[in-house]
């Protein structure tokens, strides 16, 4: 009952969500959430399939803009600035906010070509420095080791888990301010999933960091804050230690130890 | 609490509590047979709570091996978390009471023969009637995940502290009165000391359920003294 108190007490905040809502058409997808993303902090949002996680993190990148009908009311603050306003750069913003996807999405073209095709899209960089940004990209997934002999291979001749770092690479590539990361292993197995963990924990040092996470341990293992939806609603947000420990909502509790019905 | 989806979880949750229930029964039946057998010599009493011991012992490790299993196989979080955690804890002051009060028989054993000032007893029995209620309490505060209980057990525990204070200065008493008292009241200072022990092992599973069903810890300071004996108003609100 203190975790709401406790949490962000001073903590400096990158993206603060106010009163968003947000629908489908005509069915309302999200209800009045309001939620902070800590600087250079891991948040993990998790909930039951439907209850809006995915859909809050499309809209903190306005990733919903791409398609017809869908629309969002209320404020989403990066650095004090409301990204949901029509005069916002939409491309910049994504530049600000990257994402990682569930499925690993690799362009059809070279691992090197893969991070080398964001950065030409927002710079204008030489060939010298583009392979060093290559390579820094590379090496913050630490996925460089592995790859630095077939750079110009096909990103899609990875495996699973490297074709996920190489993702990351690529956003991080850009240097963006917020990854947001979208079920990033629930395609890959244990060994891969724990060096997206890992990797994880160190983007921390760099980028405030949304998660979306079915895996409850996952999210207990990776994260600093949790927030907890259902239905469209934010149930509970705190401390991930305190989140997993003693929740203070009936709800969080029941979906986190598995008696949800 | 409803159930979980998965129902063989719920059935180990109940099986730990069960375990805990029934190494409550035991440790409570050795505590009060040892101090039957003290008060009147009775050394074949005496073995049989000696003998107890093993089962109690036993039934530790059977709950430390399934609560760890269940902590391996589904990772519980939250309240079942806490379950885990709770049952290994109240487990080990479940057995160590056992061990004490198994003491107690050992030592009743060897001052038999010797009895001397009976009434040197009497500030014993006074005690270890009310470590059998802080036991009993503490134990059907966990059976019942009763906060309010629990935190009356861990008040009460200064009166058993004030207690073993005037039995330790009878003891010394006799003692002083007679020198050939010495051994037969030593015997009975260890015996006070467990019996306080006892209580100390009760206040410690006070402050698990407390934890088990709030998530919050007791102060690290335990309350000292008769002043401390009455729970400051106001206390009561925070459970849930």
């Amino acid at each position: 009952m203190t975790a709401m108190s406790v949490v962000g007490a001073g903590a400096p905040v990158k993206v603060c969500v106010r009163g968003l809502d947000f629908f489908y058409g005509d069915s309302q997808a999200l209800k009045a959430i309001s939620l902070p993303l800590h600087t250079n902090k891991a948040t993990a949002i998790i909930g039951p399939s439907g209850c809006g996680k995915s859909t809050l993190l499309r809209v903190l990148n306005r990733m919903y803009d791409l398609y017809p009908k869908q629309r969002a009311a209320g404020e989403v603050m990066l650095d004090g600035e409301n990204i949901l306003s029509p005069d916002v750069d939409v491309n910049l913003l994504r530049s600000r906010v990257g994402m990682v996807f569930q499925k690993p999405t690799p362009f059809p073209m070279s691992v090197y070509d893969n991070i080398a095709f964001g950065i030409k899209l927002y710079e204008k960089v030489s060939k010298s420095e583009l392979d060093g940004r290559v390579e820094q990209a590379l090496r913050g997934a630490a996925l460089w080791d592995e790859v630095r002999d077939k750079l110009h291979a096909s990103g899609l001749s990875l495996s699973g888990g490297q074709q996920q770092r190489l993702c990351i690479a690529r956003t991080v590539a850009i240097h963006p301010e917020v990854i947001l990361f979208d079920e990033p292993c629930s395609s890959l197995d244990p060994i891969s999933t724990s060096k997206i963990e890992e990797l994880i924990d160190e983007l921390c040092e760099r980028y405030t960091i949304a998660i979306v996470t079915h895996n409850m341990q996952q999210a207990a293992r990776v994260s600093d804050f949790t927030a907890f939806m259902y239905l469209g609603e934010l149930v509970e947000f705190g401390g991930t230690d305190h989140v997993f420990t003693s929740p203070t909502q009936k709800k969080t509790q029941d979906y986190i130890t598995g008696r949800f019905g | 609490m409803s159930e979980h989806i998965v129902k063989a979880y719920d059935r180990e949750l109940e099986l730990l509590e069960r375990r805990i229930a029934e190494m409550g029964g035991v440790a409570e039946k050795m505590l009060g047979e040892a101090m039957d057998a003290l008060a009147a010599f009775d050394v074949e009493l005496a073995h049989r709570v000696v003998s107890s011991d093993p089962r109690l012992d036993a039934l530790q490790r059977e709950i430390e091996e399934s609560a760890i299993l269940t902590i391996a196989r589904r990772q519980p979080m939250a309240i079942d978390l806490r379950e885990c955690v709770a049952a290994i804890r109240v487990a080990g002051d479940l057995e160590r009471v056992g061990d004490l009060a198994k003491n107690i028989a050992k030592r009743t054993v060897k001052i038999a023969a010797e009895a001397r000032v009976p009434r040197a007893i009497v500030g014993l029995k006074s005690m270890h009637e009310v470590a059998a209620m802080q036991l009993k309490d503490v134990l059907d505060a966990y059976a019942q995940r009763d906060v309010e209980r629990a935190r009356a057990v861990w008040f009460n525990d200064a009166e058993l502290d004030a207690l073993e204070d005037s039995v330790f200065r009878d003891l010394l008493t006799f003692m002083m009165e007679d020198p050939r008292n010495i051994s037969f009241c030593t015997h009975l200072l260890f015996c006070s000391k467990n019996i306080e022990r006892i209580g100390d092992h009760a206040t410690n599973i006070a402050e698990t359920v407390v934890y088990l069903v709030t998530g919050e810890a007791m102060p690290t300071e335990r309350p000292k003294g008769a002043a401390a004996a009455a729970p400051p108003a106001g206390r009561g609100e925070e459970a849930r």
